[in-house]
């Protein structure tokens, strides 16, 4: 059968495309003003960490996992990010690697003793977060001059955000979706007996991911705080909710093994301008909540259409 | 466009450095003020967001401004209220009035607001950027005023107890060390017993019951608002005469003062924030746009109630709420020009 552009498994990753495209559309006709440079970087530049906790995100739900802890994680960088990193980088850097063999470490934890992820990411949210108000009791720090002068730099013609965005994503699809590797990862996820019956250890590739998790993780926080210029222990803890409606909203699935990197960021970056659009349109905050949730609700109705016009063709 | 604002902006500065006298009455009738606040989940955030939209709702009529919206989010959150703030320089808005989640965690955007040309007056919970104007509350002051005034009341002095508030916040610990510094000032008070009482009238009534059979005979109690009332209920039921009680600006803390005061002629004052203390950052907001040269850093006055002030100040306090109080363009000209 030729792939028209009607083949479910095109049209399953266009659905995440073309909501960006119509939602940033509409935010261009209400709010003219956005269609800049300008207004481009300041509407995405918060979408940023967003799109990396939710690639996080994105392997954890790789490997059939749930993680409940990124947004107490991404606190917790972006805390140590602004306080150690920017006196003592030595032990800066040192902490933010112990973090993410922190998050290696759970990885073999969950799969050596068999244990539910969102029991053991729920419980080290509470660690993550006693020990971002440890470090940082009431909220402050500076982010290092060369972090905000990055994610401050004005690039000629594209916003830092949005090149960043399309870097992110390409290198993750190639890396997950085009290598053998990535394939292995992946099937680590949808159908774990087979991989290991082929000889792969489950235990490598699921602190494999784990670990990729918490390199995104810091890379999150570390962005967010390029960006705010100082921390918060609570500051990012919304992040983990957003991160696993990225994925679903990318394309990706609960069960593991179906996620699209690229899907996800946009999925993420959909997210961020649904709020931009809300607050353009000036609908009064007691409703914008509920908005948000409608507009959620249209895109994944689209996605289940596409669904089942995948069954209907198998 | 971003350029031409920061020129007129500083083609305004220069002016105003130039004539200080004339400038604030300059026209602001085509500016637009947005108010970003972060939570709206309490009776005096409430109280705050009612009082913007009937002050500035009347400044719109007259066409002292074009508009002022309101603007909340949906969490308190940090993150959320930074795309907020974005999303704010984005729409065009003159000036931004700012009650903010984090004092630090929104300076980057508030200097992209700055650098954008924009007004950013902060106001109760303020920011540290430095381009942004703060109208803060001056929590220690609150504390030594109350021994200020019992200095007065009571010259020979005497055993105080105090009521904290919630533990380890910044407030709770302002008002304190502006209570420890009233009693260096006046050493003939000192402090017999300290107990936690959460700004909440019941945790108050029990831990103030708690240590009473225990408790010396003290001259008055110090608190932090929202306490008083809880106390006063603990001494009568003990039945004991009940000290000079420091109130805080409460309904029913008022309501228990007239009813004393009617009876017996108790005496003591109340004192808080007023929640119309967002008008007062509309005001400040106005008058920089308008022109005036504004010190970067403003007090807050308190709402004090004395006692011949009582039933005004009991007609200003809605049923269960604080002693609120709008402010006026004037009374935004006196702060700042007496914090000069």
């Amino acid at each position: 059968m030729p792939r028209t552009i009607l083949d479910p498994k095109i049209l399953r990753s266009l659905v995440p495309a073309l909501s960006f495209a119509v939602l940033l559309g509409a935010i261009f006709y209400v709010q003219p003003r956005t269609m800049s440079y300008f207004g481009l970087n300041l509407m995405l530049n918060l979408a940023l960490p967003i799109a990396f906790a939710t690639i996080a995100q994105m392997f954890i739900l790789t490997v059939n996992d749930l993680d409940l802890s990124i947004g107490s994680f991404v606190s917790l960088v972006a805390c140590i990010t602004a306080t150690w990193l920017n006196e003592a980088p030595l032990l800066g850097v040192v902490a933010l690697l112990g973090c993410i063999a922190a998050y290696a470490a759970l990885g073999a934890l969950i799969h050596l003793r068999n244990l539910p992820s969102i029991v053991v990411t729920l419980g080290m949210s509470f660690v993550w977060s006693g020990c971002a108000i440890l470090l940082l009791p009431s909220p402050g720090g500076s982010a290092p001059d060369w972090l905000s002068g990055l994610v401050k730099f004005r690039m000629p013609f594209i916003p830092f955000s949005i090149l960043a965005s399309l870097i992110l994503g390409l290198i993750v699809h190639f890396a997950l979706m085009r290598s053998a590797t990535g394939a292995v990862l992946r099937g680590s996820g949808g159908n774990p007996q087979a991989v290991e019956r082929a000889g792969w250890s489950l235990l490598k590739t699921k602190v494999t991911m784990y670990a990729l998790a918490g390199f995104f993780g810091v890379m999150s926080g570390m962005i967010l705080v390029g960006t705010t210029t100082s921390a918060d222990a609570n500051i990012a803890l919304r992040y983990t909710l957003f991160s696993i409606a990225g994925v679903i909203l990318g394309g990706g699935e609960f069960t593991g093994g179906r996620v699209s990197p690229i899907g996800a960021i946009l999925g993420a970056l959909t997210l961020a301008l649904v709020g931009s659009l809300l607050s353009f349109l000036r609908i009064s905050p007691e409703w914008q909540i509920g908005a948000q949730g409608i507009i959620l609700i249209v895109v994944l109705a689209l996605r289940s259409l596409v669904n089942r016009l995948e069954e209907r063709q198998a | 466009m971003v350029r031409t604002k920061l020129i007129c902006l500083a083609g305004a500065l220069a002016l105003s450095a130039a004539m200080p006298a004339f400038a604030q009455d300059a026209d602001t009738s085509d500016k637009n003020v947005a108010l970003s606040n972060n939570y709206a989940g309490n009776s005096w955030r409430q109280a705050m967001i009612k009082s913007w939209q009937e002050a500035t709702a009347k400044a719109v009529e007259d066409g002292v401004v074009a508009s002022a919206d309101a603007n909340t989010t949906a969490e308190n959150s940090a993150t959320e209220q930074a795309a907020q703030l974005q999303n704010m320089i984005l729409q065009g808005y003159d000036a931004i009035v700012l009650n903010a989640a984090s004092p630090t965690a929104l300076n980057g955007a508030v200097k992209e607001a700055c650098d954008a040309g924009i007004t950013v007056v902060s106001f109760d919970a303020t920011v540290t950027e430095e381009c942004a104007w703060r109208i803060a509350v001056d929590f220690k002051k609150m504390g030594v005023d109350q021994i200020d005034y019992l200095a007065e009341r009571y010259p020979d002095g005497g055993p105080l107890l105090e009521i904290r508030g919630l533990p380890g916040t910044s407030v709770d610990e302002q008002i304190h060390a502006g209570i420890l510094e009233g009693i260096e000032k006046h050493p003939q008070f000192e402090i017999a017993r300290e107990v936690q009482g959460d700004w909440t009238q019941t945790v108050a009534q029990k831990s103030v019951a708690s240590v009473l059979p225990s408790l010396p005979d003290v001259v008055g109690v110090v608190t932090q608002g929202g306490d008083g009332y809880g106390a006063a209920r603990a001494f009568e039921a003990a039945g004991r005469e009940v000290p000079t009680i420091i109130m805080g600006n409460r309904s029913d803390e008022l309501q228990w003062w007239k009813e004393q005061k009617d009876e017996n002629g108790y005496e003591t004052f109340s004192q808080s924030i007023a929640p119309g203390v967002s008008t007062l950052g509309f005001w400040v907001a106005q008058q920089i746009l308008a022109g005036a040269d504004v010190p970067k850093d403003l007090q807050v006055p308190t709402l004090r109630i004395d006692q011949d002030g009582l039933d005004q100040g009991l007609e200003m306090t809605p049923e269960g709420g604080v002693t609120n109080k709008e402010y006026t363009r004037e009374e935004a000209q006196e702060l700042i020009s007496s914090a000069k």
